[in-house]
């Protein structure tokens, strides 16, 4: 809409003491600033002295307000970025399954700096022994959906991945479970506790939420920002739990710093401390290495399996794939509605067929020959010049028979491997044959 | 619903933590108070020997006035920062995940802003008062100013008008969203009290202690009124999306 000739004049001289008057509070205040001024030379007229103490107090009050404003740091300067920190990688094209060997040093200490945190007491199965129970659970933002009769459970200790493309729900959902939005319908049972109006205190304290941004106060410690989470969980004297959970992400000497002079990767770090904080039975965690080096990334992967260890259910929205195939015990394939739910291991299975790649020195001359008798073969198709790839009912059966075969038949033979589609392959599969992501 | 102390001091100290280090806050507790104490104190040196009863009672009334100024815009600085504050640093959505209810929270944020502001006025006018019984040339200044319903008016406004400047500047700081937004619109909508003030200035009101305690007592009403309005108004699905809870019960939910 293209704006009167008076609004131009009003945001061009941006009336309403330094703020442009470009939406409805804008015009307000420059309504009342100028009912203020009219009001102002009305009492002129008939009581002079107190007319222009009030003026001047009026307008230092605005003047003072525009001239400081201009210089307050409102938020501080984004930290420099990482220089270890990976590039964002939103859906990676490869995957490595195992870290680098050279990664592994410094890892061998996180677990047991992780056990010096005590056992968590809070933790409370839900009466059928999930720690979380969800069903059919939707939530609109009017006419919006942000997911739908979206159906899971969790069992306890559990490391849970949440998986799915940009505004497929994920966060909405972790933050519906975690009592800071509320569903629309469906039900869930969260820690033990049933997600209802009354229990959002209580579902709150065996709980603990990590959002993607760890939203610090930059202008306090990190000690001091541990002090106030500790604080709002009802921990008497903390500091010991402080210091645990700072050793826990290997921060112990970084606990004086001011949050806002400390690096993405850290304050991802402090972060996770403060979520380690009251021992929660579930944890949220919503991305919880974006901006991480690799080094920090393991050591957060690290702290997962201690977690899990000790009882602790991981409730982890990730992005990244190989952590997700690594980490989690089960995923959950969500596009606003839930895809697919299961190990990966069950996922490959439903969506693949197995098969083993064979590749030998020189094309086979009468490849029908040799795959079609073999035992446990169910088809083959040629994926080169000399190698093939074989659907096979079970490829511990059809290996060695697919080897005599080619023996018999004179190949040399090369490699004969089963072929293991990726969790990546089940994502992108789940996802393309899904209509509403191809419109995303 | 039962508080918790703790939390609510949780919030307080890391309130007073914040405040100790933001620029601009401490920038407005410390000039606008100077301001509003340059306007009486040149006033009372002014002020010549056997000046009539009238002009000291209007000079105990606007310096009143500009007294009582104080702790309203003090607070409405602070508090108008409160919630969008957190919203645009990112604090809100960690701050909304823990344990602490919204009564908590608000309580927690009033108390850090109420007793800085409260502080001051106070501490001002010890200042003129102290100032008029030094140096003013007339005594009947010094008896004007504290004159017991100055003084009532002052120990009990003083708090009162701050708790409603900060109840109005939080439910502002719900629904803004920008900080300059919420402190203009905050100091704005906080000035109403001051009306009663301005009448007694303007000696349509006769200052009185039965006046001072009504006004008190409304004051007191108002504000009470507008801590729970704040803490209805306070809801954490439409801090984190901007969106309101779509149904009765998801309203409640999320509270």
């Amino acid at each position: 809409m293209q704006p009167t000739s008076g609004a131009r004049w009003f945001t061009r001289r941006q009336v309403g003491f330094g703020f442009r008057p470009v939406t409805w509070q804008g015009w307000l205040i420059t309504a009342v600033a100028i009912a203020l001024v009219v009001a102002l030379l009305v009492l002129l007229r008939t009581s002079r002295g107190i007319a222009v103490v009030a003026a001047v107090a009026v307008l230092a009050v605005y003047l003072g307000t525009a001239a400081l404003l201009g210089g307050v740091p409102r938020a501080a300067p984004a930290p420099a970025p990482d220089p270890l920190a990976p590039p964002p990688t939103s859906h990676p094209t490869s995957f490595t399954t195992s870290p680098p060997a050279s990664f592994t040093t410094s890892l061998a200490t996180a677990p047991a700096r992780v056990a010096m945190l005590a056992t968590p007491s809070a933790g409370l199965p839900s009466p059928d022994g999930a720690a979380l129970v969800v069903g059919h659970l939707t939530k609109r933002f009017g006419e919006r959906t942000a997911f739908e009769d979206v159906s899971f459970t969790v069992a306890p200790g559990e490391v849970f991945g949440f998986l799915g493309p940009n505004g497929a729900g994920k966060t909405t959902t972790a933050r519906t479970l975690g009592t800071l939005i509320a569903p629309t319908s469906g039900s869930a049972v969260v820690a033990g506790i049933p997600l209802l109006t009354e229990n959002g205190t209580e579902i709150r304290n065996r709980i603990s939420i990590m959002p993607e941004n760890p939203g610090l106060y930059l202008r306090l410690t990190v000690i001091e920002n541990l002090e106030l989470f500790a604080g709002l969980y009802g921990l008497r004297h903390p500091r010991p739990r402080i210091d645990a959970a700072l050793e826990a992400v290997n921060l112990g000497a970084r606990g004086r710093d001011l949050c806002g002079s400390l690096s993405k990767g850290l304050r991802q770090r402090v972060g996770l401390a403060r979520a380690l904080l009251s021992d929660p039975a579930i944890m949220f965690l919503d991305e919880p290495t974006s901006g991480l080096d690799p080094v920090a990334a393991r050591e957060v992967h690290d702290l997962i399996n201690d977690l899990r260890q000790r009882g602790v259910t991981v409730f982890l929205t990730t992005h990244r794939l190989e952590e997700a195939e690594r980490l989690c015990d089960r995923v959950a394939i969500l596009n606003s509605r839930l895809r697919s739910v299961g190990r990966t291991d069950e996922l490959r299975e439903k969506l693949f067929s197995r098969s083993l790649a064979v590749e030998t020195a020189a094309p086979l001359a009468a490849p029908d020959g040799v795959f079609d008798g073999a035992t446990g073969v169910e088809g083959w198709r040629s994926d080169g010049d000399s190698s093939y790839v074989l659907s096979v009912t079970d490829p511990r059966v059809a290996a060695p028979a697919v080897t005599r075969a080619l023996v018999a038949a004179g190949a040399d033979v090369l490699s004969i491997v089963e072929s293991r589609h990726s969790l990546e392959d089940v994502y992108l599969e789940l996802i393309d044959e899904d209509p509403e992501a191809a419109a995303r | 619903m039962s508080l918790d102390a703790g939390r609510i001091l949780a919030v307080v100290r890391k309130e007073f933590r914040a405040l100790r280090r933001n620029r601009f806050i401490i920038g407005t507790m410390t000039v606008l108070p100077v301001i509003f104490l340059i306007s009486p104190m040149i006033e009372i040196f002014r002020l010549s020997p056997g000046i009539s009863e009238e002009v000291v009672q209007r000079l105990a009334g606007s310096t009143f006035l500009l007294l009582m100024i104080i702790p309203v815009v003090v607070p409405a600085a602070i508090a108008a920062y409160s919630v969008v504050g957190e919203r645009e640093q990112g604090t809100l959505e960690p701050l909304l995940t823990t344990p602490v209810r919204r009564e908590e929270l608000l309580l927690g944020k009033a108390a850090a802003a109420i007793v800085p502001s409260v502080g001051i006025a106070y501490l001002l006018f010890a200042v003129v008062a102290v100032c008029a019984k030094l140096f003013a040339a007339d005594p009947a200044v010094t008896t004007a100013l504290l004159q017991s319903s100055q003084v009532v008016g002052e120990i009990l406004f003083a708090p009162l008008l701050a708790g409603w400047s900060i109840w109005v500047g939080i439910a502002i700081s719900s629904r803004a969203s920008d900080v300059r937004v919420a402190q203009q619109l905050g100091t704005l909508a906080s000035l109403p009290p001051l009306v009663v003030v301005v009448l007694i200035d303007l000696q349509v009101l006769t200052p009185s202690v039965s006046l001072a305690l009504t006004f008190a007592a409304v004051l007191l009403v108002a504000d009470v009124g507008m801590w729970g309005v704040v803490s209805a108004m306070f809801d954490r699905e439409r801090l984190l999306t901007g969106a309101r809870a779509t149904s009765g019960r998801s309203r409640r939910a999320a509270g």
